[in-house]
Formats: C-alpha cells, structure tokens, sequence
C-alpha cells in the first residue's frame, strides 16, 4: 500500500524495535481488558505477531483503588515469532498508585512507566498502601518514568460533550491506548469502529471515547517528551500467509467442539455449572444453537457431567466443562460412562488450588486427576491444549477419540489459554476429515456390548431404534450378552477390554515427533499444555547458540504417542517443566523408567522463558 | 392389496425382558413392576421409545426388568440424566425409578431442578422408609426415631414428606398410590403419563426385610378405609368404611378437618370437592396423616399448563446472529475482525 509523505516522515522518525512487551494495568473498573484487547487487535492488523496474558484479581469489584483491585493485560508482539506474553515488561501503562505497585516489579531497569498522575492523590497513595509518593521519593531511579495527568487531559478532552464528569473520567483508558497507538504507530481506526458499534445506542459516549483516544494520540505527537520516550515501529512479523483473526483459549475450544460434532455428524449437548475460568467456553456456546449446539446450565457439576452423560445416551455429544473443584464432582459420573462406554468430552480449564485455591490464576496440577483421579481401573483418554489456536484442533481431536472409541475424554486447558489471545490462521474448515458417528440398527445378533474389533468402541444405539431395546447401568456386564454380571473372570475381561481399547488409541494418533531439535541430543525439554509459549522460546534460544536441546510437546497424554518412550530415551538428560509440584514427570518416570527431572512452579504466573532457559542451562554446564 | 395390520395389542408380557427379577420375595417392588406393566401395554406405548432411567439402590434396579430402553446410573443422579436424555431427544418418553434415599438424600438437589424445570417425564419416588439396598439404614423419610444399623438408637432426624417437598419444588403434578393398590396404580400412573411435565409419583412400598409395615397404620386391609382417602377431582372428598367420613375447611381457620356426615348436622354440603388444580389445598392433602386424618392418594395436583421446558432450550432464537449461515463452520470462524496476511 502506498504510503503518504506525511507518513513516510512519520515512519522514518521512528525507531525499529523487534518487539515489545506492554502491560496495562489499572482498577478493574478502569477498562484495561478492553483496552488490551483494542491493542491486540490494532497490533495484529498491523502484522505482528503477538501472545497476551490478561490477569484478573479473584475479586469482581474490589474497592476502587486497592491493590486486589487491580487488573493487568499484558501483550508481547513484534517482528520475530512470539510464543509468549513476555517476560519482563519494557512498558508499563499504571493508571493508579495502587496499579503502580503491583506491576513495578515485572518492570526491567531502563523500562518505561507511564503513570496518570492524576490518580496519585494521597488518598489513592494511602489505599494502594505507600507511604511515601514513589513519584518523588526516588523508589522509581532505575526506570523511564512519564508523568502526564490522564484525568485531566481526558476530561478536557471531552469537556464540550456535556457528559458527567464520572463519564468523562471512564474514557481514560482510551486516552492512554491513543497515547501507546502513537508510541507503536498503531492505526485508531478499527477501534474507533469499535467504539462507535459499542456504543450504538449511547453516541455521545462513542464520540467522547473516541475524542479521548484521539486526544492521547495527539498528545503522544506534540507534547513535548522526554527524550528516552520515542515513537517506535515494529516492523511486521514473517507470518504465514492467510486470513487471521484472535483467538482467546475459550473460543477456540468452544468453536473446536462445535466443528468436531458437526464432523462427526452430531449435536453436541453443552451441559456445565459456572466456575472461573471454564464459564467462558459455556458463554461462548450458549450462543450458538444455529450450529448444533445445545447449552444446559447444570444444577451443578454432577449434573453437568450426568446430564452429558444422558445425551450421549440419547445419541447426542454430551459435553461437560469444569475446572478441577467441579471436575473433581464429575469423577463419579465419568465412572458411569467409562462403565457403559458412552462418548463425553470433559474439557477442564485448569486453575490452581487445591481447593478453591486462586480461581483466577492458572497452574497445571490436574493432570494426576485427569490421568488417574477415579475410584477403580477406570481409564480414559487425556489430551492437552497448547495455545489459544490449538485449543480447537485439539477438541475436534477430543470430539473424534471419544466418539470412535465410545469413552470419556478429558480436554486439558486452563486457566491461561482461555482468556490469552493470539493471532490465529483460520483453517478451512472444508480440509477437515469427517468422521461420521455410526449408530447401529440392525437387531440381528445384537447385544449392547458387542465391540468393534479393530477399536474396541462398543456399539452406539439410539433408544428410539426399533427392536434394539436394551438396558446399561454402572453394575459390571457379560462381555458376550451385556447382561450384568457378577462372573469373577468376566470382570478381569472387561478389566482388560477397557483399558486395552485406550491404550489402542495410540495406534489411532501420530508418532511423537519433536517441535524443535533433533531426534537424539543432549537434553529434552518435555512439555504439555501452556508451557508450549516458553518452553519453545527458550528451547530456540539456546538452539540458536549451539546447543543440543530439543523441545518435545505432548498433545495425546493417555495414552502417550507410541514411540514417546523411544525418544525419550535417545537423550542424555529430561527436563519437565510444568505449573505444577511435577506430575507429567512421573508419569513419564513411571510409564518409561526414564530420569526425566521437573522443573516446576506454582506461583499462578505462567513460566517466563529465562526461568526455563537458565534451567536447561544449568544441566548442560553441570554435565560438560 | 393395502391390507394394513393392526399393530397386535400390546400386553404385559411385552414389557418383560428376560432378566431374572431378583428383589427379596414379598417386596413391594414386584407389585409395582407388574403395574408398570400392566400400564404400558394399556397404554399401548412403543417399548422403542420408552427408557427407564435410575439411580441405585432396590428400586433403581427396575429398568432391567423392562422390555424398553433402560439406563441403571448412579445414586441419585438419574433426574440429571433423564434431563440430557430429554434435551438430546425430546421424542422419548421417559420413566424415572428412584428409592426415597435415592431421590431425597443423595439425590435431592436433581430432583429439586427436575420438578422446578418440569422437564416432561414421569418421577416414580418408590419410598420404603428405609435404605434397601445397603441394608436397612435410616433414611430420609424414616420417622423420627426409627432404630438402624446406623441409628442404634432411634433417629433424631425429621422426615422429609415426599409429595410436599414436590409442591415445595413447583412440580405440576403430584400423585400419591401404594405398592398393592393393583386397581389404583394404574390410573394415576396413566394420569402421570398423560401430563406434560414433569410428573412426580410417590408410591408407598413395603420393604419386607428391613421395614416391614412401615405404613401399615393405613395400608391394614381392616383399616385402610379409614386411614386413606382417594381423591379424585371434582368429587367430594370423603372417605371410611362406611363412606361417611369427610374432609371439611374448619370454620375459622386455615385447616381441613375430619367430619362425620350426619353428625352435627354436617351434610354433603359441608364436605370440600377435590380440586386438583388447587394447590394450597394439594399442600393440606399431602400433609395429612393418621391418625388424625386419612394419607390421601390418587392424583393430588395437576396443574395442565404446557411445559415447554425443552422447547425452549432447543428454539434458536429467530433474529441472532441470522447474517451467518446456519450451521456454517466456516461462517463461525470468520464472524467478526479478520485480517489477510501475505
Ligand atoms: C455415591 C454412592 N453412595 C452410596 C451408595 C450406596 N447406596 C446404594 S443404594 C443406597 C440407598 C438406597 O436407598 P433408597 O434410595 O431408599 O432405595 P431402596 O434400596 O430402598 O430401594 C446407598 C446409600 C452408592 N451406591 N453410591
């Protein structure tokens, strides 16, 4: 596209950068997610590629002003692949005292605060807990500080539009994202497009956002800065061509099951009870009964699992969704559907615990539940979401295991991947392979239990079909009628038959191969889930150095791909690192008697790429 | 020639599957099974389309019993389960069978949003007092005091009543029978049939082992009479041996009372007619109790208001989101900010 000269001087003055990390934190009444989310998208039109992290307080409306009030959008883009939201921060957007403290410290030295310092009001101060104005008293000397009176400028900016001033002091989160537009050269238009669908019914408030944004983005032109506080650019990342759009973790699950029950020729049957952060993947659904979709609130999380559980019955997808408290309530029903081999999909978008533990923090620690966390031999399939875009071929392949081989299957999210965004390349839908649940009708020779041999899935029978009028239940049955059974060797069969028809999924899933780095080498980075982002940085990082590392990735985790424990053992030294106290590890200890090591946290913090780099680093030195 | 069959009539019979019946000899489960029955085949349903969900316990073994579709789950989850059924097919017809531990203990709170959400179906609640299947604990039903295994001695516990607990959930339809009502069951279990909504069905039942006679002080064949009435809508509700027992409003008062015809100058005229749409007077029937009163049965409350419960749920609302194509995957991804690389 051709470009003006006024553009092209613009351009030219600005400084390259290869990319950025942004943080905008203010009061959860301040609009910050709104505000990321308008960065995001002007970023990712702007051709960079991004990853964010939105980090919510547990409380929904703490008091105005205090430090569990504060919420946070953190956005990483630029020129190069970014696979994470970034480590450290190079900006941070504070538009309280209270902001100010929280943030500070993710903040490196030399890195640019910008700060309303119409919010430093003693009071303000006092609640965020300073006892001092660290504006003043030299707390902030390793950092670029920018002082401009937001509240001010946003109220003058509006002050013609004849809105309260309360009104006018809501539109300040815009005033800072115009100022960080002129920063980043991003273009206003999509979010004054935004704005002006948003607030449809309410124009002047439109006009008054919209006059804000544009007035931060003035002042970022001709006020005069402090000389370390430039225009930058970014020059666009070397993203595959296609058509993209954003993605948040919840909508990609949403949409992945949607598609896998429409390529497997079935409504799916929504049914879940409201827990942060899986609520989101319901809220994206209920939404969607033009595409096959039925979403049924559950008295509660046993319901939401039995009332799946009845659909799958009925020839339905019966889908649940929880997170590990509500998961923890299924697990008796799972038993149940195990036992009568029906499909369910249990998506569990983790958060950390126990307990109730931080709702709104993300860990990794339900994968001992989701492998082993039911009474008896009860196994089922398990697989994991990497990223926000994976989230959905990760469910239509949840949607395809469970539907072919009559079964559970537990979908690991969690609390990261559901509310982070990245930019995502919409597939064709139209590439992707059917696969048609099949539902028998044929009365001759049948019993319910009769199983494909090949996978072991037993037969799915509509009630309804005429002369195929049989009963299940939970009570143990004939492996050659379907008739219960209390039989001692029929109950080892069945045993058997269970758990030989998962471990038969490996030969339905691709071979384990690795993300980066050879077959063999000296160190193996094995991950799962959200740790790809930094795990994969840093595993690039160190290749890009020499070193022989490789970065393995599990998708399928019950079973593994069948040639895991092959690979594993081609390398000198294991490293796992997991939000967790280390649980895939043992299971790769246990399942393959290899001296994998963890590396683990369980801060509610995703892992920042240089914890994972100077782990990996600490291996190779010690042995050379 | 279009010589067109009828269907043969269906009996009993083609309600039993071959499972061997394995209920202690003398429960009061045979009885209603062989009611159940015999009221499908009147019925004439299609065994096809009609499953029987449970949870555990004696009761809940039901469904093998019955030549149709049938779902044995978990304790007191059947409810839940019969709920998916229904969204997932609304065509079914759907029995649920569920002991009054099942249902009132583990289960409350599914029966609770069942009645409240009047998915359409018919709740059989068989309550025996008493925990069958794990042999004779206390339940919540059980009088106060009842001696157990686990209440050695006596349960402090109140009992639950059943049929209030329904009405107190909004239920549409409450009914009441006993185990060896043979004549009795089937009526109100085709009335429970017929209503659409939720249908709730106490049935007393004797459970012989561990609870034998718990409502003998109004199933005795020399007392029953006196002890229970059958109310049925628009007819007087009076009761008795000799048919000459009533139930009145006592003057001045919010309550019923018991009233002798020719006594104190009390005549037909005094007596209420059942009105099964009312439900204030359904929550002062389902109360009663001997001794003082008679245990009412028979159909108690049925409000024939539609249920669109699952109607509902399944209507795509007409004017969202009409822009992009039914169904379309492709549409769905593609809705909102999109952007083309290379
Ligand atoms: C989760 C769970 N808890 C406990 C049990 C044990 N249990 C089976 S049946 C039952 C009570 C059944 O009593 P009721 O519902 O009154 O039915 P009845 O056997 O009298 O017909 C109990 C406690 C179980 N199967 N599952």
């Amino acid at each position: 596209m051709a470009v003006t000269a006024e553009e092209f001087a613009e351009e030219a003055s600005r400084s390259v950068l290869e990319s950025v990390v942004i943080r905008f934190a203010g009061d959860s009444g301040d609009g910050m997610q709104l505000t990321g989310n308008q960065f995001t998208l002007a970023t990712a039109l702007a051709g960079n590629d991004l990853a964010t992290f939105p980090d919510f307080p547990a409380e929904i409306r703490a008091p105005v002003g205090t430090t569990f009030g504060v919420s946070a959008f953190q956005i990483n883009f630029g020129a190069g692949g970014i696979s994470t939201s970034g480590d450290t921060l190079d900006v941070l957007v504070a538009m309280n005292p209270a902001a100010l403290k929280v943030n500070v410290a993710d903040v490196h030295a030399g890195g640019l605060i910008i700060v309303d310092t119409g919010s430093f009001s003693q009071r303000n101060l006092d609640k965020a807990g300073y006892s001092a104005n660290p504006l003043t008293d030299g707390s902030l000397a390793k950092y670029k500080i920018l002082e401009v009176d937001m509240s001010r400028l946003t109220r003058e900016s509006v002050k013609d539009l004849g809105i309260s001033a309360k009104e006018a002091l809501r539109c300040k989160n815009m005033w800072a994202l115009g100022l960080i537009y002129w920063m980043y050269g991003r273009k206003r238009k999509p979010t004054v497009d935004w704005l002006t669908t948003k607030f449809r019914k309410l124009p002047t408030i439109a006009e008054a956002n919209i006059a804000a944004l544009n007035a931060g983005h003035a002042f970022g032109e001709t006020a005069e800065m402090p000389a370390e506080v430039t225009a930058y650019t970014i020059p666009p990342a070397n993203i595959a061509p296609g058509l993209y759009r954003t993605v948040t973790g919840a909508e990609s699950i949403a949409w992945g099951l949607t598609a896998g029950a429409h390529l497997a020729n079935l409504e799916m049957v929504f049914c879940s009870y409201p827990i942060t952060p899986a609520s989101s993947v319901l809220h994206n659904l209920a939404n969607m009964k033009q595409y096959g979709v039925v979403t049924f609130q559950a008295e509660d999380e046993i319901a939401a699992a039995c009332s799946a559980i009845g659909a799958s019955y009925g020839g339905s997808l019966g889908v649940t969704s929880s997170s590990g408290p509500g998961v923890a309530l299924k697990t008796e029903a799972i038993g149940l559907a195990i036992s009568v081999e029906l499909p369910l999909v249990v998506v569990n978008s983790q958060r950390a615990g126990p307990s109730t533990g931080l709702p709104t923090k993300t860990e990794q620690s339900d994968l001992y539940q989701a492998v082993y966390g039911r009474n008896a031999d009860s196994p089922v399939a398990v697989l994991a979401c990497r990223s926000p875009g994976d989230c959905f071929d990760t469910a239509i392949e949840a949607v395809r295991l469970a539907t072919k081989y009559m079964t559970p299957v537990i979908l690991l999210t969690d609390g990261y991947l559901a509310n982070a965004s990245e930019p995502w390349r919409i597939p064709d839908f139209d590439s992707y392979t059917p696969f048609p649940a099949k539902f028998r009708e044929d009365p001759e020779g049948f019993h319910p239990y009769l199983r494909d041999p090949e996978t072991l899935g037993r037969v799915w029978v509509k009630p309804g079909t005429p002369g195929l009028e049989h009963r299940v239940g939970g009570i143990e049955k004939s492996y050659d009628s379907g008739h219960i059974s209390y039989d001692a060797p029929n109950h080892q069969k069945m045993t058997d038959v269970r758990a030989a028809k998962i471990a038969g999924i490996a030969n339905d899933i691709p071979l384990q191969a690795p993300e980066q780095g050879d077959e063999t080498g000296r160190i193996a980075v094995v991950g799962w889930g959200s740790t790809f982002g930094p795990i994969s940085r840093a595993v690039s990082n160190l290749r890009a150095e020499g070193e022989s590392v490789s970065h393995i990735h599990l998708r399928h985790i019950c079973p593994f791909a069948r040639n895991l424990g092959d690979l594993l053992k081609g390398f000198d030294m294991i490293l796992v690192p997991e939000m967790n106290n280390g649980q895939l590890v043992t299971i790769l200890r246990s399942e393959f008697l290899v001296p994998a090591e963890g590396l683990n946290k369980v801060t509610g913090q995703p892992f920042k790429i240089a914890e994972i780099e100077e782990a990996i680093r600490a291996r190779l030195e010690n042995r050379s | 020639m279009n010589v067109v069959t009828p269907p043969a009539a269906l009996t009993p019979k083609d309600f039993t599957s071959d499972q061997e019946v394995r209920w202690c000899p003398g429960c009061g489960d045979y009885a209603i099974l062989k009611s159940v029955r015999a009221t499908l085949a009147e019925l004439g349903v299609e065994p096809r389309n009609t499953v029987f969900v449970s949870g555990i316990g004696c009761a809940a073994r039901f469904p093998y019993y019955m030549e149709t579709y049938g779902f044995h789950t978990i304790h007191g989850r059947a409810p839940a389960i019969a709920t998916g059924l229904k969204i997932a097919n609304p065509e079914l017809d759907i029995w649920v069978v569920s002991g009054d531990g099942d249902s009132l203990s583990i289960g409350g709170n599914h029966l609770l949003h069942v009645l409240r959400r009047d998915v359409d179906l018919q709740f059989l609640l068989f309550n025996n007092e008493i925990y069958g299947l794990t042999k004779g604990q206390y339940s919540p039903t059980s009088k106060r005091g009842t001696r157990s295994p686990s209440t050695p001695a006596g349960s402090i516990d109140n009992p639950v009543s059943a049929a209030s607990f329904a009405l107190g959930c909004g239920s549409r339809f409450v009914a009441r029978s006993i185990d060896t009502l043979q004549k009795h069951m089937p009526t109100v279990l085709k009335r429970a049939h017929q209503h659409r909504g939720a249908s709730f069905v106490e049935i007393f039942q004797n459970c012989i082992v561990y609870n034998d006679g718990t409502f003998n002080r109004f199933t005795e064949r020399d007392i029953a009479a006196d002890n229970q009435i059958d109310v049925v809508h628009g007819e007087p509700l009076i009761f008795g041996a000799d048919r000459n027992k009533g139930l009145r409003v006592r003057p001045g008062s919010l309550a019923l009372e018991v009233v002798t015809l020719g006594e104190n100058g009390i005549g037909m005229d005094d007596i209420l007619v059942h009105d099964e749409t009312d439900r204030i007077l359904a929550t002062m029937l389902v109360a009663m109790d001997p001794p003082e009163f008679p245990v009412a049965i028979g159909v108690i409350y049925c409000n024939p208001a539609e249920s669109s419960y699952i109607d509902h749920m399944r209507t795509v609302p007409a004017a969202r989101d009409s822009s992009q194509g039914k169904g379309d995957i492709n549409a769905l991804l593609r809705k909102g900010h999109t952007w083309t690389v290379g």
